[in-house]
């Protein structure tokens, strides 16, 4: 049952705060986002300048980098991930715990960047997990990192845990774990999710280009 | 460099007589000459070199894949023994310096005898140690075959990988959407990656 803002309002000037469970779960949640400790490239030092005094990420409890996927629930692919790194990352991404949320820092996790049209950088690391967050940059600044993490934080708070539209972590049917690809003779097998990424389709336009 | 790449071709003639060595000029501004060296007289020179001349650093190896070999010999025409193959080759490049001499970099290039099956250079890696990792990269992305090296594997790549990236007939895998505007060759790939509506 909803909650009249107005009641809670009048109600918390008298001292008497109203909420609801899933309002004090998604807050407890966006509120200790343990990021896991690693990274693959050059945004990993925008990362780590994003943790220090600075620009100080444990003012949104984002500062307990964990060493182990166990311990972590914000998976940062902060850097260009190779097709030789990537089966690892969505192993790592498969021994977190729920919930657990991926933000796909740069330009490089998240569509291959300036490597695109090369032959061993992934095209995106959303083609083998999901990713909640993406922040385009190359690589993106602290603040972006900042305001990518606050924008998590109120995708969670905005958590459904009940119902038809609810989390992927709280739908018995929603996967937990994704495929590892195999490393083939000339490319990673499968080259992407097809349950989770579709190729876009080409626009072309009208009487141009051919 | 000019002039000390000759000294150093007539130290290596006058100490090695029968060594396979050859000057290969280059007709740019840099002037950066190098020498061809014969495979079997590889390991001599290199430690030649390293002991007697004192080039004590070896600070690169790179690969050339050469499928004309006519542009090879176009952009660095050999002087005496001509070009070994007919039909295309991969080369090894090797950059050493003399720390003591301060004088660099001088350019060994040593040649396979074709691109499919003889392609095998000695390795450099009992005279100089830091070849090792970079004669796995060429290996690896080239397929140059180093005899002798201690431990041949890909190092870039993973080990399951059948092909060489760097090789120019390679065809890299066609796994990305296109942008909505591609030109020039980028146009030509994604024509044939979205074959047009009929």
């Amino acid at each position: 049952m909803a909650i009249d803002p107005q009641l809670a309002a009048d109600l918390k000037s008298q001292g008497v705060h109203v909420t609801s469970f899933e309002q004090l779960i998604n807050w407890g949640r966006s509120s200790s986002l343990w990021p896991l400790q690693f990274g693959l490239a050059c945004c990993a030092i925008e990362m780590i300048a994003a943790t220090m005094a600075k620009y100080d990420m444990a003012r949104f409890g984002a500062e307990v980098f964990r060493p182990s996927p166990r311990q972590a629930d914000l998976m940062i692919v902060a850097g260009t991930v190779t097709k030789k790194m990537a089966p690892q990352v969505v192993r790592l991404y498969n021994q977190m715990a729920e919930p657990k949320y991926v933000i796909a820092m740069g330009a490089c996790a998240i569509s291959g960047g300036p490597f695109k049209e090369g032959y061993n950088v992934l095209k995106g690391i959303d083609r083998f997990i999901p990713v909640d967050v993406v922040i385009p940059g190359c690589p993106p600044r602290p603040e972006a990192l900042l305001e990518g993490l606050m924008t998590l934080r109120d995708k969670i708070a905005k958590e459904k845990l009940m119902g038809k539209d609810r989390a992927r972590h709280a739908d018995p049917k929603g996967a937990a774990s994704f495929p590892v690809p195999e490393y083939g003779p000339h490319d990673l097998q499968p080259v992407a999710n097809p349950s989770i990424w579709k190729p876009k389709p080409l626009v072309r336009e009208e009487g141009g280009g051919e | 460099m000019t002039a000390e790449t000759e000294a150093i071709l007539g130290e290596i003639r006058a100490a090695l007589p029968d060594a396979a060595v050859s000057m290969l000029k280059n007709p740019g501004p840099a002037a950066q000459h190098s020498l061809l060296v014969g495979n079997h007289d590889l390991l001599r020179v290199a430690t030649f070199l390293r002991d007697q001349v004192a080039f004590d650093l070896l600070s690169n190896v790179t690969g050339v894949d050469w499928p004309d070999p006519k542009k090879a010999n176009a952009s660095a025409a050999p002087e005496g023994e001509g070009s070994p193959a007919e039909d295309g080759f991969l080369e090894a490049v090797y950059h050493l310096y003399s720390t003591s001499k301060r004088v660099g970099p001088l350019v060994l290039r040593a040649r396979t005898a074709d691109r499919d099956q003889q392609v095998q250079i000695p390795s450099l890696v009992s005279v100089f140690r830091s070849a090792e990792f970079q004669e796995r990269e060429i290996f690896d992305l080239f397929g140059i075959q180093f005899a002798g090296h201690p431990d041949l594997r890909r190092i870039l790549m993973w080990d399951e990988f059948v092909d060489h990236p760097m090789r120019k007939d390679y065809i890299a895998p066609d796994d990305y959407e296109y942008e909505p505007t591609p030109h020039d060759a980028v146009l030509e790939k994604a024509k044939r990656h979205y074959p047009a509506e009929s």
